[in-house]
């Protein structure tokens, strides 16, 4: 059942981060880790949608995007401890995952520096499209509101319409860009808009409903993939953790955040899937239990895998 | 068979048949189609291969670099045109954290084989702004390759190599040197990008320099031969990574090295060729190294102060023999 795939995706996200805050906090992973609890829809609702040849772009709040399109959670976990095993070979860390195989063109930590990257992946696909007669790849984009206020996302919305990119611009709109409230950043808070102006098609979607997200998301590739261009979906959402783990939190009301927590995405879907009588709990619970094996080997195999080694590998491709 | 060509032709020679080569290879920049390239190093390139291939990019440096770093992670060979290699600055962010680093933080995921290329140095009177050195900024950013063409010849052959590289090369053209003719073969050649060669061979004394400052070197040597002297001529070519080999051998002979570069003083070429030299020759060294360089001032726009700014040949004469005194 495909909306069960949609739970067991947004579960493994959750599972995940929670786990990274603990090792984070015994002294396992270190830097700057970003997590993404609360903003689970978007990933699950989008990347589901979209087919093993097409790519995704993401930011420093990369882990679930990468869980999401595949990447297996040790490679995650192993590559957050520093470990030569991990999927950026500990050269990366949090904010800079990679996955070549997967098409996940990776953790980029500046705002804004992923979206000229995702349009070069999406022109690519054009191209070879167009020359010879590759299946249209579709590029996903994942960023946040306070991106929305950057030159290099303005100059992509252009270039991406004008060439008919097959590319879809998530915005990730949780209102927040570390203590900068969004509306206190802004002169127009609805981002959505802001593609219109480029003639591109946008919408706003409640990012706490992973149906939802999933929908749109699934127009927005069909029309990518059928060289119709790139459409901007501005996902409501609310991450239910500071900016990173170094982060006090102070900023946001007590309030504003219960409000937000009562709509966790995963309680909603679970609500429905019973209410429905599509699942039972046993099925859930189950899914839960699969997971905290899953989560519980890759502590395991990072813990157990080698130190990064060779300092000068990878500097040059051969 | 040899055949006369301007620089702007050789190197229009050299991306014609790396396209027709290969179809994953492709132009763009501001104006490098209809148009034909600020300095017409694309010119027509758009009718033989058509608007995709040959992309007029709106004015918008930092995203068309970012959008060619990623269409060369998946499956293309881009070459990128800076109408004026200066205002790669906007764009310092997308060479510096993607272009030159994401192969290593990657873990070797992805490799970005991409050319970056265009006219730069000190032009005649064109200013601060567009008469910047970017090498000298650039350097330091790990990952990156930079080269710098001084001659059709070696302009051809080495951006046929920086285009099959595999790495990011930062391909350094100088404005002065477009119109600068040679009869080059007509049959292919490639050149190695990561070789100083030797211009000329002499056994008094190394001097060290590249892209149009040989030019100013070689009227010098022509004064200084006609004095006696003897000296040795290495052309860089790679800025980055330095063949410190070709150096150290050269230097080994002479035991006197002077570098001639067109950059500022201050964090420039020479400083890390220097810097180099001290730390792998320095028994060899009969007197320390000396460095001319241009002055560290923004580049005036009037004619006397540009000049002034600027290493001239009578200058290096006059270093040479300094040196040659010590």
């Amino acid at each position: 059942m495909w909306q069960l795939k949609l739970y067991r995706d947004m579960v493994l996200g959750r599972k995940f981060e929670d786990q990274c805050a603990q090792m984070y906090y015994r002294g396992k992973m270190f830097g700057f880790v970003h997590l993404y609890n609360g903003q689970e829809a978007v990933s699950t609702g989008v990347i589901q949608a979209l087919a093993e040849h097409d790519y995704v772009c993401s930011t420093y709040r990369d882990h679930v995007h990468a869980l999401s399109k595949g990447v297996s959670p040790k490679e995650v976990m192993a590559e957050l401890f520093g470990k030569q095993t991990g999927c950026s070979k500990g050269r990366g860390g949090s904010m800079h995952l990679f996955s070549a195989p997967h098409r996940f063109l990776g953790g980029f930590a500046f705002i804004g520096e992923g979206i000229p990257i995702a349009l070069g992946a999406a022109f690519s696909s054009l191209y070879q499209h167009n020359l010879w007669g590759v299946p249209m790849s579709v590029t996903a984009c994942f960023f946040g509101d306070g991106t929305s206020n950057n030159g290099q996302f303005y100059e992509c919305l252009n270039m991406a319409v004008l060439w008919k990119l097959p590319m879809i611009f998530v915005v990730e709109n949780n209102q927040w860009a570390i203590g900068m409230a969004h509306h206190r950043s802004t002169s127009e808070v609805e981002i959505y808009e802001k593609a219109k102006m480029f003639g591109m098609p946008a919408l706003e979607v409640d990012g706490m409903d992973v149906l939802a997200v999933h929908e749109v998301a699934k127009e927005a590739v069909e029309r990518a993939r059928s060289a119709k261009g790139p459409t901007l979906i501005e996902a409501l959402t609310y991450r239910f953790r500071g900016h990173s783990l170094a982060d006090p939190d102070e900023l946001r009301a007590k309030q504003q955040k219960a409000i937000w927590m009562a709509r966790d995405p995963i309680t909603q879907l679970s609500s429905w899937l019973i209410e429905q009588e599509l699942v039972t709990q046993e099925q859930l619970d189950k899914i839960h239990r699969e997971i905290d094996i899953i989560i519980s080997d890759a502590v395991q195999f990072a813990l157990s895998s080698e130190e990064a080694k060779d300092l000068y590998q990878y500097v040059y491709a051969s | 068979m040899l055949h006369k060509l301007f620089m702007y032709e050789a190197l229009r020679e050299a991306i014609d048949e790396e396209m027709a080569r290969d179809k994953r290879v492709f132009v763009l920049g501001e104006d490098v189609g209809h148009y034909g390239g600020s300095y017409k190093v694309t010119k027509q390139l758009h009718t033989k291969y058509g608007d995709l291939r040959v992309l007029d990019t709106p004015i918008a440096e930092n995203s068309f670099t970012g959008m060619a770093i990623g269409a060369a992670m998946t499956g293309l060979k881009p070459v990128v045109e800076g109408m004026n290699l200066s205002f790669l600055l906007l764009a310092f962010n997308q060479i510096s954290n993607n272009a030159g680093m994401l192969h290593y933080t990657s873990g070797g995921n992805w490799s970005i084989p991409l050319v970056i290329r265009g006219p730069g140095g000190i032009g005649k009177q064109l200013s601060a702004e567009h008469s910047q050195r970017i090498e000298a900024y650039f350097q330091a950013v790990p990952g990156l390759k930079i080269v710098a063409c001084s001659t059709p010849y070696n302009a051809k052959g080495l951006l046929k190599a920086a285009i099959r590289d595999n790495n990011p090369v930062l391909f350094l053209e100088h404005v002065l040197l477009y119109n600068l003719k040679q009869e080059i073969p007509k049959q292919e050649y490639v050149l190695p990008l990561d070789k100083a060669q030797v211009v000329r061979e002499g056994s008094d004394v190394t001097i060290i320099t590249y892209s149009r400052m040989l030019h100013h070197v070689m009227q010098a040597v022509k004064q200084l031969v006609a004095q006696g002297m003897n000296p040795e001529v290495i052309d860089l070519i790679s800025l980055k990574p330095i063949d410190l080999e070709t150096l150290v051998t050269s230097v080994s002979k002479t035991h006197k090295a002077i570098i001639v570069e067109e950059c500022m003083q201050t964090g420039g070429i020479a400083a890390e060729v220097m810097a180099q030299i001290y730390s792998h020759a320095f028994d060899e060294l009969d007197a320390p190294i000396r460095r001319l360089s241009s002055k560290d001032v923004p580049t005036p726009y009037n004619g006397y102060l540009e000049q002034a700014c600027l290493v001239q040949p009578t200058q290096i004469v006059e270093a040479v023999k300094t040196l040659m005194s010590t």
